[in-house]
């Protein structure tokens, strides 16, 4: 197994200096674990490392840099075992009980969903900490990349680094298929640096408030393949539908109410073809630039390949 | 596995496949698992995107307003139906002209008829007035999109629902890669 080679490649290079062994002594313990006993990977290589830890006479953390330290941008293959030193950008609520905690890593190349589970036993990563972490192993969904981190990898926390994370500026087309509850025109908490959304006059932090006037769409743009949630803010939203803040009120005014602008908007741009591009900002792509991909649309290559299959 | 939040992906059909998909499944025991239409061409609709032409609208209820849309694409007839649980759907359908375009997103629906046919429909979530550049575009995707998934059905190896569509229904792809060949070159008329 090819997969076993590259794993007895990482744990040599990890001991080279080390101890006196070879490539093909590690991957001969890896077949011994994997293959007669039916170890998976991932332990197997634990027990692996801990092997030769023990033959140097070392600790787990004296290890470093057996694997490719990388960036989040250039993460492109699952399956991978790679070191990232990284920021905690956002921690989600976790669906499942294997799950120990879940949410958003940054660097400045971007940013990565990560996943750690339960049965890790790892340390408690905060938000907005920055982490060396060592041997955690890269995952694909839907086009979508993620780590792992179980339980050989390793969690150093940098308490002195801060990263500014960079955006993952992406470009999406599609069509608009849904706009969802919470767009068109909304009122937010006017508090400092309190940009809550109100539902029913009340900001879930300061209770009920004054609110301000703003425009935004939540929806969702869908090619037949995947589906991407897009947040447009004012200014997009504006651009989309052609209707300004002002007009909306005017709207909202003439209706007594408000739920009329969103209406409005649904009838504009639903079912539309966009190209859209913007950072990612956990499941959501941020609108920055919105366009329509109109005009007669090139499909001579498309039939000359619908005939020749 | 995945936490992140899943919505479905609406699947790009022509009319001519959706109508020949009549099977339909779902992938757990939980009581509001997903409901999923097998396309022939070995894909999975939880919810389909349409674009066509809409030519008739019908109030075919009895008690309550229940609208029934006929929508043309190149290669055949969706037909959409939407009553008082999709009111913004059955509104655009009560007060529209036709002909008019129009693009529906929704959810496949199957009924038997009397005569053990089944009949396959689309219960709209949102039915918008759109243009006549609208309609060429999703006719170009849903071609692509057709083509893909007859390419992956021809590979064959891991592809589950081709594996599916191949024991459940007897319909060779060949006839979805020339209506997408039919329905591009109509694009040039």
């Amino acid at each position: 197994m090819a997969d076993l080679r590259q794993h007895a490649e990482d744990v040599y290079e990890q001991f080279s200096d080390e101890l006196d062994i070879d490539v093909d002594e590690v991957e001969g313990r890896f077949e011994t674990l994997v293959e007669e006993y039916s170890v998976p990977v991932e332990e197997a290589r634990r027990s692996v490392v801990n092997h030769y830890l023990e033959e140097a006479g070392m600790a787990r953390d004296d290890l470093r840099g057996g694997n490719e330290e990388v960036t989040i941008e250039t993460i492109d293959e699952s399956e991978q075992w790679v070191d990232l030193t990284a920021k905690v950008v956002d921690l989600w609520e976790p669906r499942s009980d294997a799950v120990a905690q879940v949410g958003l890593l940054g660097d400045e190349t971007g940013t990565i969903k990560f996943t750690k589970w339960a049965k890790s036993d790892l340390a408690t990563l905060d938000e907005g900490e920055v982490y060396h972490l060592g041997n955690v192993v890269t995952d694909e969904y839907q086009g979508r990349y993620s780590v792992k981190l179980n339980r050989t990898t390793t969690v150093e926390h940098l308490e002195d680094d801060d990263i500014e994370v960079g955006d993952n500026e992406s470009e999406i087309e599609g069509a608009l298929v849904d706009i969802q509850s919470g767009s068109g025109l909304i009122k937010r908490c006017p508090m400092d640096d309190c940009t809550r959304v109100l539902q029913n006059g009340r900001c879930s932090e300061h209770g009920e408030v004054e609110g301000e006037f703003d425009l935004r769409i939540k929806g969702v743009i869908d090619d037949g393949r995947d589906v991407h949630e897009v947040i447009f803010d004012q200014e997009s939203t504006e651009n989309l539908t052609g209707i300004e803040l002002e007009e909306a009120k005017d709207m909202a005014m003439d209706a007594l109410d408000t739920s009329i602008v969103a209406d409005e908007m649904r009838a504009k741009t639903l079912g539309r073809y966009y190209r859209i591009r913007g950072p990612t900002m956990g499941r959501y792509v941020l609108a920055n630039e919105v366009e329509q991909p109109s005009g007669p649309t090139d499909h001579e290559e498309l039939l000359i390949k619908a005939r020749s299959i | 596995m995945s936490t992140a939040p899943t919505r479905e992906v609406a699947r790009r059909a022509f009319a001519s496949e959706f109508n020949d998909a009549g099977y339909t499944f779902t992938e757990s025991d939980e009581e509001r698992a997903p409901v999923y239409l097998l396309l022939p061409t070995g894909a999975h609709a939880n919810r389909v995107f349409v674009v066509g032409t809409l030519t008739e609208t019908e109030d075919i209820g009895d008690e309550s307003e229940y609208w029934r849309g006929r929508i043309v694409d190149p290669t055949g007839t969706f037909f959409v139906y939407a009553g008082q649980y999709q009111p913004d759907a059955a509104s655009v359908l009560r007060d529209v002209e036709p002909p008019a375009y129009v693009a529906v997103t929704g959810k496949p629906r199957t009924y038997e008829t009397d005569d053990g046919e089944i009949n396959v429909s689309v219960r709209p979530e949102a039915i918008t007035i759109v243009d006549e550049d609208v309609r060429r575009q999703w006719i170009v995707e849903t071609a692509e999109r057709t083509l893909e998934r007859i390419e992956a059905f021809e590979d064959g190896a891991g592809n589950e629902y081709a594996t599916m569509a191949r024991e459940q229904y007897d319909l060779p792809v060949e006839n979805y890669r020339r209506a997408a060949v039919a329905a591009l070159e109509d694009l040039d008329e």
